[in-house]
């Protein structure tokens, strides 16, 4: 079979993907994204939908502030709005400790020029009285924002496709390999692509293709505890979260209330199944009606999880291979990867592009994983997998 | 047309007709603010509908509903209390004092 | 001693825990309703003075019978009634109970969930008024009420003139019987339906009762509409001799035949095949019932097959379970059992075949028509999305990119006709558009759950 060369091939059709191959093609380039099942169908399409400043990892912050930039202008970049919507984040804390936590948050968010309210015991009683006396004190991050994940990655990968890029579906990358002309990828249905450049988007699957270029990260397969519940009379505005991690909540303008909840399961990335234990379900609806008790009526009608590649000090992997030239990876988003996607996906057009990019993504790098990594402390307290998996 | 059971058609306009008497308490609820009477034994569902045509307004398509299955199977008979109680009208048996509302109670939601 | 757990206290279940109780083991029986019977052998409520010898007719000492043995059985059974069961794990099932959380854990699990009608939408189905057919004879049994003073049965269903008659016997006008499948398919299909021949007879009884009656009936029927402003009014249809009729009512009961209710069965890990004949994916059982380690379906919650078939595959599957728990059965129907279910699944082929789940019209249902009656998506909006340029052709992508089927319901009623229209759109055969993939809580569960008391 004769092989299709392009500029760059993308492995991976997710949201991670999607973005980076829309950016490459608005700057001229000639792209292939090849994707195993349809895209945006696994993480991308299940998370919880937050595009939430507050509360991420401080090294992350300019990459998270460009990315917010590009999710404003969403509808003029790809013709569609995804349902984005200011909703502002509201970041609840249970205790003293926990406050001093929202704290540091805050002072990290507001030395980057975000702005972020301090709300007390009174102010929460006041802005939002369906609150229940179990938060004693908030930060609000108006910029934040939430969308709907469901419709994103397809609309990108439309609005990539309409600049030119090709976008390849129900194709697994079987084999890649760097030869002196370029890069040749190779796929279970025998095609063959040959690029000068190649990004690994490939999520929960990433460490496979890494592995082909004698790398690796620890990735393992998690996904969260979600559940939407029936659609009631719209009153909670801000997307919630507690800094202790048992609960996040959103209630989109329908009046379905969407949330996630903790630990987190293990997922199975080569049955593509993530279960949900029901007595996680049943924590999840506890902890959600101590904090908002008239919700406790309301009917939980679905739960669900996705398949997310985590890592263990819980920060991605974003920048330039340590073994081969023009290979950049981009997996292991820990559940955080949609606020920052087109971020991501910018940052790593400039890469190829012009051999850098701006912001600042040294923390990200996959040569972090030659040695011994520190575990994250939300790691050990977040999640719940098997020893085996670990 | 002869219709059997407990009379004539309910003044209101119902729905439901009782084809057949029903030797039973008479059980008060209200169904918003104003005064209504059932049977001990009927549901929810029938004890609103013989005496008015509809049940609820749908959330999104402008319409109103009166039920569909009738066997707790395609979840649209579901209706609002004044407290914000959720109730499937079609397995849940009417009882006395519940004060039901055919529009979500909004105001409960706003305030905790 | 092993814990057996059936779900589901209808003809199916209660014959099942009937072979497990008589073995010396005490089944657990759970159902969500109140009362026992299912559908087809639903009691009514307390206090109703309906005549249910009349109302079941040539059925009705099956249905003294069944009632009978359950009043009988229930020393020796643990009944737990008004229980949902919203989620299964790990041999282990999440229950709630007059909003009380629970498990029940078991060894063997006899799935005999039942079935609910199969929809096929049309213009105007969402009009108050508009019931299904086995609803309408629900709330008749259950309630003693009518759904309506003039009603008309639309749909391809041997229940449409069972039903007619029972409204007619209760003083309704039944104003018209519309059957949509042609009567050249019921001749096709004799061979199948003379495997049951009393059946046959008696579905032939109730045709000439009504023909009989001077109740219109008409068969070859498209049906065009269901008419009214804040409720029905009007039904409006093809003749099947070219002429459009309109027929003043206040009530429509729709339905094309049965489909089986599995989201349990799919939680506890049954795993599903399409059936060309019904046209419905069904679980992959053994001819006993077993779909899985320490699983086992039974009733119209496995194949519809009728009541008959319920009690004898309810009988099955519990005589499974008994072998693959090492003990022998006191009385070993299974050879008897496994022929007359034969018999009576074939008797519901030849019924599939004989009033069809009408396709082509629901292929050209109208844009503007809600397929989605809990989201309110219309099958315009399916189609627009399967249009764009990397549009969904799954039913569970156009699920999740058009909300249709993510309701309360969660595609219970939707799920046919987006199987349907999905594959009618993409030209594809409709099993390549898979099925709507189930999760928990198989029904809506209020998140003000209490915890499970201490036993």
């Amino acid at each position: 079979m004769t092989m299709r060369r392009a500029d760059v091939v993308i492995v991976g059709g997710g949201l991670i993907g999607a973005w980076t191959a829309f950016f490459l093609a608005r700057r001229g380039r000639k792209v292939v994204l090849i994707e195993k099942g349809v895209v945006g169908a696994q993480s991308s399409g299940t998370n919880f939908g937050n595009l939430r400043l507050q509360g991420r990892f401080p090294g992350q912050y300019p990459l998270s502030l460009r990315s917010q930039a590009l999710w404003e202008e969403i509808e003029d970049l790809i013709g569609d709005r995804c349902e984005f919507d200011p909703s502002g984040h509201l970041y609840i804390a249970f205790n003293d400790t926990e406050r001093e936590k929202l704290e540091k948050y805050a002072a990290v968010s507001e030395s980057h020029g975000l702005a972020i309210e301090h709300l007390g015991t009174a102010d929460l009683a006041r802005r939002y009285p369906w609150l229940s006396g179990k938060a004693v004190a908030a930060t609000f991050s108006p910029r934040d924002a939430t969308a709907n994940p469901r419709l994103v990655t397809p609309a990108v990968a439309r609005a990539a496709k309409a600049l030119g890029v090709e976008v390849v579906e129900q194709c697994t990358v079987t084999q890649a390999r760097r030869e002196a002309a370029g890069f040749v990828v190779e796929t279970a249905d025998g095609r063959s692509f040959g690029c000068d450049h190649l990004v690994n988007a490939a999520g929960a699957w990433a460490g496979e293709v890494a592995g082909m270029f004698g790398e690796g990260a620890p990735l393992f397969p998690a996904g969260p505890p979600q559940f939407v519940t029936e659609p009631f009379p719209y009153f909670i505005r801000p997307s919630v979260q507690a800094v202790d991690g048992t609960v996040i909540f959103r209630q989109i303008p329908r009046g379905n209330v969407i949330l996630a909840g903790y630990p987190r399961t293990a997922a199975d990335p080569i049955r593509n199944r993530a279960p949900v234990p029901p007595a996680k379900t049943l924590a999840a609806m506890r902890h959600l009606t101590a904090v908002v008790p008239a919700l406790r009526d309301c009917h939980v009608i679905r739960v669900w999880s996705g398949i997310e590649g985590y890592l263990p000090d819980m920060i991605p992997v974003i920048g330039p291979s340590m073994t081969t030239d023009g290979l950049f990876h981009a997996f292991g988003f820990c559940g955080h990867g949609f606020q920052i996607g087109p971020g991501v996906g910018l940052c790593l057009s400039e890469m190829i592009c012009d051999g850098s990019t701006e912001t600042p993504l040294a923390p990200f790098s996959i040569a972090r994983f030659r040695g011994a990594v520190a575990e994250d402390e939300k790691f050990r307290r977040e999640f719940d997998l098997p020893a085996a998996a670990r | 047309m002869a219709v059997g059971g407990d009379g004539a058609s309910p003044a209101g306009g119902g729905r439901f007709v009782r084809a057949v008497p029903r030797e039973a308490e008479r059980v008060r609820f209200t169904i918003d603010g104003k005064a209504a009477e059932a049977q001990a034994g009927d549901s929810l569902l029938t004890a609103i509908l013989v005496q008015r045509p509809v049940l609820r307004r749908h959330e999104f398509d402008g319409g109103e509903r009166a039920g569909f299955c009738l066997m707790g199977a395609c979840q649209d008979c579901w209706v609002w209390s004044e407290t914000g109680e959720r109730l499937r009208a079609c397995t849940t048996p009417v009882a006395a004092g519940m004060a039901i509302v055919t529009a979500p109670p909004a105001e409960r939601f706003a305030h905790g | 001693m092993a814990e057996v757990v059936i779900v589901g206290a209808g003809p199916a279940g209660i014959r099942a825990a009937g072979v497990i109780a008589a073995q010396g083991l005490r089944p657990i029986l759970v159902d969500e309703g109140r009362q026992p019977g299912g559908q087809g052998y639903r009691r009514p409520s307390p206090g109703l003075s309906l005549d249910m010898d009349a109302l079941m007719g040539t059925e009705a000492g099956k249905y003294k019978a069944l009632h009978a043995d359950f009043a009988a059985l229930l020393p020796q059974i643990d009944y737990r009634s008004r229980t949902l069961i919203w989620g299964i794990e790990d041999r282990r099932l999440y229950c709630v109970r007059d909003g009380r959380q629970m498990t029940i854990a078991f060894d063997a699990l006899v799935v005999a969930t039942g079935a609910m009608d199969r929809i096929a939408p049309l213009p105007g189905w969402t009009l108050p008024g508009v019931f299904t057919l086995g609803g309408a004879q629900a709330v008749l049994k259950d309630q003693g009420c009518l759904v309506g003073r003039r009603v008309a049965f639309l749909g391809a269903s041997p229940l449409l003139s069972l039903a007619a008659l029972q409204y007619r016997k209760l003083g309704a006008e039944v104003v018209a019987v519309c059957d949509t499948s042609p009567f050249r398919d019921k001749i096709a299909a004799l061979p199948q339906l003379a495997a049951v021949p009393r059946t046959l007879a008696r579905g032939l009884a109730y045709l000439a009762a009504l023909k009989r009656a001077r109740v219109p009936l008409f068969d070859g029927v498209t049906p065009m509409a269901i008419e009214g402003e804040a409720g029905v009014t009007t039904l409006r249809f093809g003749d099947g001799q070219g002429r459009e009729r309109r027929i003043a009512c206040d009530a429509v009961a729709l339905g094309y035949g049965l489909k089986p209710e599995t989201q349990l069965a799919e939680l506890a890990g049954a795993r599903f095949a399409f059936d060309a004949r019904f046209r419905l994916w069904l679980p992959v059982t053994d001819e006993d019932g077993r779909a899985g380690e320490g699983l086992y379906l039974a009733g119209d919650g496995a194949a519809i097959g009728g009541a008959d078939a319920a009690e004898a595959s309810g009988a099955l599957a519990a005589l499974a379970v008994l072998h693959d728990l090492g003990l022998r059965p006191v009385i070993d129907e299974r050879p008897v059992l496994r022929r007359r279910l034969a018999r009576l699944r074939r008797f519901q082929r030849g019924l599939a075949r004989a009033f069809r789940w009408p396709v082509p019209a629901l292929s050209r249902l109208p844009d503007e028509v809600a397929v989605c009656r809990c989201e309110h998506v219309t099958a315009g909006e399916i189609r627009r999305a399967m249009d764009e340029d990397l549009g969904p052709v799954d039913v569970n992508r156009v699920k999740a990119i058009t909300r249709c089927g993510m309701g309360r319901c969660q595609g219970r009623v939707c799920g046919p006709a987006l199987q349907e229209i999905a594959a009618a759109h993409a030209g594809l055969p409709v099993e390549a558009v898979g099925r709507l993939r189930g999760q928990a809580p198989v029904k809506p569960v209020p998140l003000g759950i209490l915890e499970e008391e201490e036993a």
